[in-house]
């Protein structure tokens, strides 16, 4: 390729005013980083607690005034936050841009909602074997293609999930375009029935998210998530230093199709009804904006991303009939002013700037009078 | 089943070949832009889509109470595609403007372009849905605006069991004028060339003076006014269109450039027609609701096991 990228550490001062907020946030970053294990664990429980109150009508007074809050922070909140740490894992980790992870979240949704409602299987046998259907699909779907340039990864993932789409809607068998009704709740926990009240689905999406991050967590700090860096910044050299590019791809694929599943098996749980216009394409735009508005590959940063693109639409309902033309705009601003995300990790930061873990830079681009040479991939 | 396909099998490849020429015309504009930045231009659809608008508004304007003859009818046919050729064309070099070109200055990653395409993509459907379609809506309720007739379906001969009407021949007779055009003007002349050269290799051919800004520009705008008349082709035939009419066209006609080589214009046209072709005799097996799903699942097979199409790859190859 002949592109090459401008790498130049530019300071605060240079910039505009949105930057010093970007810088801001980098030296908060930095400093959590060099935080002691007692003060990140203060900050654990911290967060858990706040996750547990969040759903008091005092907060819920300000944060939506127009809808039920703790519905709001199951579905779109809770469940976009749920769906872009397992899109984080296939994007952010493994560095493979994937426009149909919505297919998961169908698969997932279609398998509690058609096994619950035909043979009368339990909610969570249910679920269970919605997240190995998600899985299989996922390799299913990444076997032929993990092999393809990230572009085109994009463009087939974004093929299958229409095709997942159109097939649930010209299937009479699972509802067709219908869809699928009479979605049977979970059974009750500890006593705790969930019926209309959306406080128990609210505890338990805040059980599953918890899950998920650590599973992520400790996932990314392994040999596999290693090996997902390695991949993501340069996997003909991962392949030459001898990570098997090929099946650690596909396990990305498939774990981050699980995760998929399973917000899909809570929300049709919760929903009682799912047709396929459920899932759209629109909602896998929705994800992946917040993985990469979030800061792609730093868990707080794709958390806060789903987050504020699951509320800020709720929050100012005003503004409803604007709200994906507004959010179309700050997807392009934003990759032209931070492409790096709201709360970047340092180490992926570094990678966009150096055009790697993104695709490689575009074509058509020579290098400038101020250009650093020794970084562009001429030089190399 | 066999005999149904035999019946079905000429009225269908009529049908392909229309709206593969259609395919093929959408198709140049990703096949070039990819060609000169390796970038997939997501945002091509909605410039087919702006195209189908231009075609419309101009129609609604003209308001013809009959289908019209003779130069009457090749006057309004021109003057749609030139309208629509040239509201698509700008705007592919206003989107080129706003969403890519700050991207390439700062050295962005092909990642970060593909968002700012998908952004761009939803901005203007959301754009057209709020502003545009709300005063071309006949009823409401309604998402789509149809167009008026204005070409007779007439039947111009007839092949075996299937009559050829002459709104089909003026979609496949339109396309394939306007790519032949296409075709010399990238090959014969000087911007051509320079569209050659940048596809090739942009750090030697800023050297050799050609201007990377100029020629990314002119490869939109030749991009975009291929969908704008590809845009007043589907006006023509198909009378209707919606906000949301690129989507799935825009991924097919993606499709369309892969399986011809992406970067290769004579490719593309070919990519169109098979893709048209596959899709409406597939169809006759699995009834046409599943059209879609052949399409895309021809995508994956073909990226699977040909991911440089049939014709082989690239602008720059195939006409060093």
């Amino acid at each position: 390729m002949k592109g090459d990228e401008v790498t130049t550490e530019e300071t605060p001062a240079k910039r505009g005013g949105f930057h010093a907020i970007g810088h801001g946030i980098d030296r908060l970053r930095d400093r959590w980083e060099n935080a002691k294990i007692w003060q990140r664990y203060l900050v654990y429980i911290a967060l858990v607690v706040g996750a547990l109150i969040l759903p008091a009508p005092a907060i819920g007074a300000f944060m939506s005034p127009a809808a039920d809050w703790t519905t709001v922070l199951i579905y779109p909140i809770g469940t976009y936050i749920l769906l872009a740490v397992g899109l984080n894992v296939v994007v952010g980790q493994a560095g493979l841009l994937d426009l149909g992870f919505v297919a998961f979240f169908a698969i997932g949704g279609y398998s509690v909602a058609y096994y619950g409602t035909h043979f009368g299987w339990n909610y969570w046998a249910t679920v269970a074997f919605g997240i190995i259907l998600a899985a299989v699909s996922g390799v299913i779907l990444g076997a032929p293609t993990l092999r393809l340039r990230g572009d085109y990864l994009a463009i087939v993932t974004l093929g299958f999930g229409e095709i997942v789409r159109i097939t649930a809607n010209n299937t009479d068998e699972i509802g067709g375009a219908r869809g699928i009704t009479g979605i049977p709740h979970p059974p009750p926990v500890f006593g705790t029935k969930f019926l209309l009240d959306p406080a128990p689905y609210y505890y338990l999406i805040v059980a599953a998210i918890v899950l998920v991050i650590i599973f992520s967590v400790r996932l990314q700090k392994s040999r596999v998530g290693r090996a997902w860096a390695a991949i993501r910044e340069d996997e003909d050299a991962a392949e030459l230093m001898g990570v098997p590019t090929f099946k650690f791809k596909l396990l990305a694929f498939a774990i981050g199709a699980m995760i998929g599943g399973l917000a899909g098996g809570i929300y049709a749980g919760k929903a009682v009804f799912i047709e396929p216009n459920t899932f759209p394409f629109i909602l896998s735009a929705t994800i992946l904006a917040a993985v990469v508005l979030g800061g792609s590959g730093n868990l707080p940063g794709v958390i806060l991303g789903a987050f504020l693109i699951g509320w800020l639409p709720e929050r100012f309902r005003d503004f409803a009939d604007y709200r994906i033309l507004i959010f179309g705009g700050v997807l392009v601003l934003m990759m032209a002013l931070r492409p790096e995300g709201l709360l970047p990790s340092r180490r992926r930061k570094a990678e966009l700037h150096e055009g790697t873990g993104g695709m490689g830079t575009l074509g058509a681009e020579v290098p400038g009078p101020d250009t650093d040479v020794s970084t562009t991939e001429a030089a190399k | 089943m066999l005999d149904d396909f035999l019946n079905q099998f000429l009225p269908s490849t009529v049908g392909g070949l229309v709206i593969g020429s259609i395919y093929a015309l959408v198709a140049l504009g990703y096949t070039m832009v990819y060609g000169v930045l390796r970038l997939i231009n997501f945002a091509h659809s909605e410039i087919f889509m702006i195209g189908t608008f231009a075609s419309l508004v101009t129609l609604l304007a003209i308001a013809p109470s009959a289908p019209l003859t003779g130069f009457a009818l090749v006057g309004v046919l021109l003057l749609l595609m030139l309208v629509s050729a040239a509201v698509s064309g700008a705007s592919a070099v206003v989107l080129e403007t706003v969403a890519y070109r700050p991207l390439r200055k700062r050295g962005g990653t092909r990642l970060a372009a593909l968002i700012s395409a998908i952004g761009a993509s939803l901005f203007l459907q959301e754009l057209f849905a709020l502003v545009v379609i709300k005063g071309l809506i006949d009823k409401p309720g309604r998402n789509q605006a149809s167009a008026p007739r204005f070409v007779a379906r007439d039947t111009l001969f007839t092949v075996g069991n299937v009559d050829v009407r002459l709104d089909q021949v003026i979609v496949v007779v339109a396309a394939v004028v306007v790519m032949v055009g296409l075709d010399q003007l990238v090959n014969k002349t000087r911007i051509g060339r320079g569209i050659r050269a940048t596809a090739q290799d942009p750090e030697a051919a800023v050297l050799m003076g050609v201007s990377i800004d100029n020629i990314v520009r002119v490869t939109f705008l030749l991009g975009g006014a291929m969908a704008g008349v590809a845009g007043s082709l589907y006006i023509m035939e198909i009378e209707n269109t919606s906000y949301l009419i690129g989507f799935v066209l825009g991924i097919k006609a993606f499709t369309a450039a892969v399986l011809g080589g992406i970067g290769n214009l004579r490719g593309a046209l070919m990519g169109g027609i098979v893709l048209g072709l596959i899709e409406n005799w597939g169809a006759i097996f699995l009834g046409s609701e599943w059209k879609d799903v052949i399409a895309f699942t021809v995508l994956v097979v073909v990226l699977m096991f040909r991911p440089t199409g049939i014709l082989g790859e690239s602008l720059q190859k195939a006409r060093a």
